[in-house]
């Protein structure tokens, strides 16, 4: 989606905030929002691009305005609502329904080391022919998906070349909505800073994007 | 080259430990107000929620928080580093498979499942943004600073990367090509700085006591030893 979040190349977003020595969590609210979404995530009810993805369907304004934890809470709260693990009214509340069932959480102090070790590899060892060999320019699609992609519009309809391919990814835009993984290739693609931004740029600069077979046509 | 942050960065200056407050102004510097004093409220309304439901175990969420305060941050990355700096099979190793290289000194998994240490040279220069969201190596450098996830450092760098550098006090020669490295998809970016000239008498932990979580981004270089302590 055209939303706030994709903010690569935008002008007037006040000078960055540099803060020394800066604590890990500011306060003691933003570690526990955390670490609850990170506990919740245990439950396996949502993919990773989902959480991404309910941070963007925070409305423009609010996300500009929230701090970046508090847009945790906020994504973190309708996931568990659409999911069912809470209802609105118990948010709201603060208690659980009466007589509902209690659950047994999926994730305990013992495995919280082992949860991080493994980590979630997005990779899948799948048979899929590469659209693009190395070397090969490209040219970034003009599409403008209403859901969630990770293909930035700064770079949208703009030529490439292929330096890298990684192997075979969860395409976000569908996993996202649990629509499948739908596994492709995905490719690490230069653009000259030049054709992304015009005379304005430094001549030999270039950003670098990792980007899904389906987000590539050949120039 | 003037490695050392200027004060065109608006920071602030350093703020005394333990002074929170003012920290978090001016990270909300948006024209708004400051963060709403019921979110304390409201995330140890949810906690209870999710506890009493028995949705999250409370000990699991203390270890987490623990794992990301006292346990991985950018000493993993400058221990990484240090190995790349004087041992060069270590060093083709993290350049050709940069995840198993990484997961030889013990670092691995969440947000670090896939990779990549893009090396720094007199002529190249790289940096590492997310434009889309926060993407970042934890294992490796922990979680990111506010300034890496807010809206002037993801807007600008992709666009302007030597504005984005200058304000951190780098000055790139023209002939130094800038390559920016945007996290769109699941790969995980470290940047190997160059070696400090001045260095060869260093030990390894030596040299990782100079790399600074900065200079792995990319928005910083490296210090010659003695030029001040790292941050």
């Amino acid at each position: 989606m055209n939303g706030v979040h994709d903010m690569g190349g935008m002008h007037d977003m006040r000078p960055i905030q540099y803060e020394e020595n800066e604590p890990v969590f500011h306060e003691q609210w933003e570690s526990r929002a955390f670490a609850l979404m990170r506990a919740m995530r245990a439950w396996q009810k949502w993919p990773g691009d989902a959480f991404r993805h309910e941070r963007e369907l925070i409305t423009p304004a609010e996300y500009l305005r929230m701090s970046y934890y508090e847009q945790w809470i906020a994504a973190l709260v309708e996931l568990l609502v659409k999911t069912s693990l809470v209802t609105r009214a118990e948010v709201e509340s603060g208690k659980p329904t009466p007589n509902s069932p209690k659950a047994i959480p999926p994730l305990t102090a013992d495995n919280v080391a082992p949860l991080i070790a493994r980590g979630k590899p997005a990779s899948r060892e799948v048979p899929v022919v590469p659209r693009f060999k190395v070397g090969r320019r490209v040219r970034a699609r003009n599409i403008h998906p209403v859901g969630h992609t990770r293909l930035p519009r700064y770079v949208r309809a703009k030529l490439g070349t292929i330096e890298r391919d990684h192997g075979v990814f969860v395409f976000p835009d569908t996993n996202a909505h649990s629509l499948g993984e739908k596994p492709q290739h995905v490719y690490s693609v230069r653009f000259a800073a030049r054709e992304l931004w015009g005379e304005q740029a430094a001549r030999h600069d270039a950003v670098y994007l990792d980007l899904w077979d389906d987000y590539l046509e050949p120039a | 080259m003037n490695t050392t942050r200027s004060g065109s960065l608006t920071a602030s200056g350093a703020a005394t430990t333990g002074d929170i407050a003012p920290a978090r102004d001016r990270r909300h510097d948006h024209g708004h107000q400051t963060v709403p004093s019921d979110l304390t409220l409201r995330v140890k309304a949810l906690e209870s929620l999710l506890v009493e439901k028995g949705l999250v175990d409370r000990v699991a969420l203390d270890a987490l928080i623990d794992t990301y305060e006292h346990k991985v941050g950018p000493r993993n990355g400058a221990r990484v580093i240090a190995r790349a700096w004087v041992d060069p099979a270590y060093k083709q190793r993290l350049l050709t498979d940069a995840t198993a290289a990484i997961a030889e000194l013990g670092y691995s998994g969440m947000q670090g499942e896939h990779m990549v240490v893009i090396e720094n040279s007199p002529k190249l220069h790289n940096l590492v943004v997310c434009t889309l969201c926060s993407c970042y190596p934890w294992p490796v450098l922990g979680l990111p600073p506010v300034w890496y996830k807010s809206a002037p450092y993801r807007s600008r760098a992709v666009i302007d990367p030597r504005g984005v550098l200058s304000e951190f006090g780098l000055e790139l020669p023209e002939d130094v090509e800038v390559r920016v490295w945007d996290s769109t998809a699941e790969l995980r970016y470290l940047v190997l700085p160059e070696r400090p000239t001045d260095s060869e008498e260093l030990s390894e932990e030596a040299l990782a006591a100079l790399v600074t979580r900065d200079a792995m981004i990319g928005v910083t270089k490296v210090k010659q030893p003695g030029a001040g302590s790292p941050t």
